[in-house]
């Protein structure tokens, strides 16, 4: 019997393995507030993350997922939401004329993306689509990291490596080549609060933007989590006294 | 049945009236209050009940997230981040949904090979064994439905791999694909069939469940030691005695799968599926979801492809089969010294077929898997039925009772 759990313990000690094993390259790891049992958002480093996505990223990515009042959750005051969407133009209608038109966008309205559709945005890219990046952080293997490193992983190619047309060297995108330019320099972006704006920092809080993008419930999941966990340890503490009391005559 | 039995008298007149008219309250004081047990079981018997609960819980969780989910091609990824992002507590659902999804067959697999372990198929529960793979069937295909929905390139692909398999049946193979999927390809009307049959299977499943345990209650549960209750004092009633040992072990449950649910929501699914379905673009490696990979194993072991879905579709219809495949009048594997390391090989080699499974069907792994399916079928077909020739089986305890007799020596 006790060679029984052995092995189911041994099952679930390899199981963990799986995932472990499954990613392909080694991505070096970077510390966010966003992880471990507690972890929460930097309302700074998030608006920060915002102004980066907005001035370098939304130029050729959507997130089309994402409402400008979203952006409440991240600090930002109604009036501040209502400006940042006014800078955004949407199609609306049809009026009672049957026209289509033009109007400046609401809180209520979704993120405007930079491309009508996606014909567009290849067209636009050298045939290259850009990726909606509302949960791309999820769609990849350890995705926080992943996105930090590969932002930072422009380099010279080797000499003995053709890189192809329209293409850029990069040590973390799989088979090393990237149809995204660089977007990431050193002060390519200056931060209204004076934060250090090196391409690290900008890097980072992009990162922490796009994976609140991606779980905007990580605190509230965190937090009720504990809560849950803690309620199902204290009512089993009871019912593991009250059955030992029980079955102690039985034995 | 022999006709209106004289009926229970209770001091409650509401429940006398039920009573008289629907013995049901009997029926429930019987099969789940002074339902016996015997008193040896462990905490594998708890599984079933787990499984259960598991699967209320799943059915309840499913509803509401029905409520605001939309089957079509062009809206289905975004309902479901609407879900997660928009619906109050949408998130917590669908983890709820998805990741139980994955724990249902965790407990399952531990029931069943708890089944296998102990003997509980043997004669008098035979049947009992054959609904409970039923049941196992009816969630494989209910899962693989579910994992559609989602709409996400592992959906998509998935669906596509799956539903190809049928096209290998010669003459009716390519008609029968279609007629399946509603379409030449996985589309708009495969969505939507397979929302409608994911929503029903859960409850024709619940149907099994009810006359898989319906039958157990008719001989009483096995137990470890794999013999027959002799007396009363074999047993425990169910209430309270089992009732706290079950809630003990799903308190216990409920910590892990909120571990999971909580503090790593996504460890279990594929990245790829937070990617919306595009036919254009293949997915570099297509992996089924993690309970299903060693039946995908075995599918990718075999060179031809009928042959492959052949052998897959064998490796779990020969489980209807073990109560007669085993030929061995002891049930339980503790004392049977020779059958009991075959059976520990089998479930290290079911766990191994998953592993390899999930990787790319080449090189080392291709080998594995291929001895993984003879190591297979020749437990089911030659070590199961003939390894009582050569087997001495130790002597089984007389009574429940008399285990713990010794044990307290």
């Amino acid at each position: 019997m006790k060679i029984f759990i052995l092995f189911f313990l041994l099952f679930f000690y390899t199981s963990n393995l799986f995932a472990a094993e499954s990613s392909t390259k080694s991505l070096p790891q970077h510390e966010w507030s966003f992880e471990g049992i507690t972890g929460t958002f930097d309302r700074g480093a998030l608006q920060r993350g915002y102004q980066v996505y907005s001035e370098v990223c939304s130029g050729c990515h959507s997130m089309k997922l994402l409402y400008y009042r979203d952006l409440i959750d991240i600090g930002f005051s109604e009036d501040q939401v209502k400006a940042i969407a006014s800078e955004f133009t949407v199609i609306d209608g049809p009026n009672d004329e049957g026209e289509m038109f033009e109007r400046d966008a609401r809180p209520a309205d979704r993120f405007v993306s930079p491309y009508l559709n996606d014909n567009e945005a290849r067209a636009n890219n050298n045939g290259a689509y850009p990726p909606d990046l509302s949960v791309i952080t999820k769609a990849k293997k350890d995705g926080a990291n992943y996105i930090y490193n590969l932002l930072l992983g422009y380099k010279d190619p080797p000499a003995d490596m053709e890189v192809g047309e329209g293409m850029y060297y990069n040590i973390y995108m799989a088979g090393n080549q990237i149809a995204m330019p660089q977007p990431i320099y050193d002060e390519s972006v200056d931060y209204a609060d004076g934060t250090n704006n090196s391409a690290e920092q900008l890097a980072e809080d992009l990162v922490v933007f796009l994976t609140w993008a991606a779980e905007p419930e990580l605190e509230v999941r965190k937090n009720l989590g504990i809560k849950v966990i803690l309620f199902f340890i204290i009512l089993g503490f009871i019912i593991f006294l009250a059955k030992n009391r029980l079955w102690r005559e039985v034995h | 049945m022999s006709g209106p039995a004289e009926p229970k008298k209770y001091k409650n007149p509401v429940l006398n009236w039920i009573e008289f008219r629907l013995p049901i309250i009997s029926y429930f004081e019987r099969e789940y209050g002074d339902y016996p047990m015997p008193k040896n079981c462990n905490y594998f018997w708890s599984f079933g009940a787990l499984a259960t609960i598991i699967l209320v819980v799943m059915i309840v969780s499913g509803i509401f997230l029905a409520m605001n989910y939309t089957p079509h091609t062009d809206m289905a990824f975004d309902s479901v981040e609407r879900i997660m992002r928009d619906v109050n507590y949408g998130w917590l659902l669908r983890y709820i949904h998805s990741n139980g999804a994955a724990f249902f067959f965790i407990v399952i697999y531990i029931h069943i090979l708890r089944g296998m372990y102990y003997g509980s198929y043997k004669y008098p529960r035979e049947l009992n064994w054959i609904l409970g793979v039923f049941i196992y069937l009816l969630m494989m295909a209910t899962s693989f439905l579910g994992y559609t929905l989602p709409w996400g390139q592992m959906s998509y692909w998935g669906a596509t791999v799956i539903t190809n398999l049928f096209s290998a049946i010669p003459i009716i193979g390519e008609g029968l694909k279609t007629w399946l999927l509603g379409d030449y390809t996985v589309g708009n009307a495969t969505l939507n069939r397979f929302f409608a049959l994911h929503y029903v299977l859960p409850f024709v499943i619940f149907g099994v469940v009810a006359l898989h345990v319906a039958a157990v209650h008719v001989h009483g549960s096995n137990n470890p030691a794999g013999i027959d209750i002799k007396s009363k004092g074999d047993t425990v009633t169910f209430f309270p005695y089992m009732l706290f040992k079950d809630a003990l072990a799903v308190c216990a449950f409920g910590v892990l799968i909120s571990a999971v649910i909580f503090f790593g929501p996504n460890l279990m699914a594929e990245v790829d599926n937070y990617i919306p379905a595009d036919p254009l673009v293949t997915p570099a490696h297509i992996v089924p979801n993690w309970y299903l990979a060693p039946f995908y194993a075995i599918l990718r072991a075999v060179p031809d492809k009928l042959g492959g879905v052949l052998l897959m579709f064998g490796a779990i219809a020969i489980l209807f089969f073990l109560p007669w495949l085993d030929r061995s009048k002891v049930r339980s594997c503790n004392y049977r010294p020779m059958y009991k390391w075959f059976m520990m090989l089998f479930f290290v080699n079911f766990f191994i077929l998953g592993y390899v499974g999930l990787k790319p069907a080449e090189g080392l792994y291709l080998l594995i898997a291929r001895l993984g399916l003879i190591y297979y079928f020749g437990f089911f077909l030659i070590i199961t039925p003939f390894i009582n020739w050569i087997e001495k089986p130790k002597t089984l305890p007389a009574s429940i009772s008399d285990i713990y007799l010794g044990m307290n020596k």
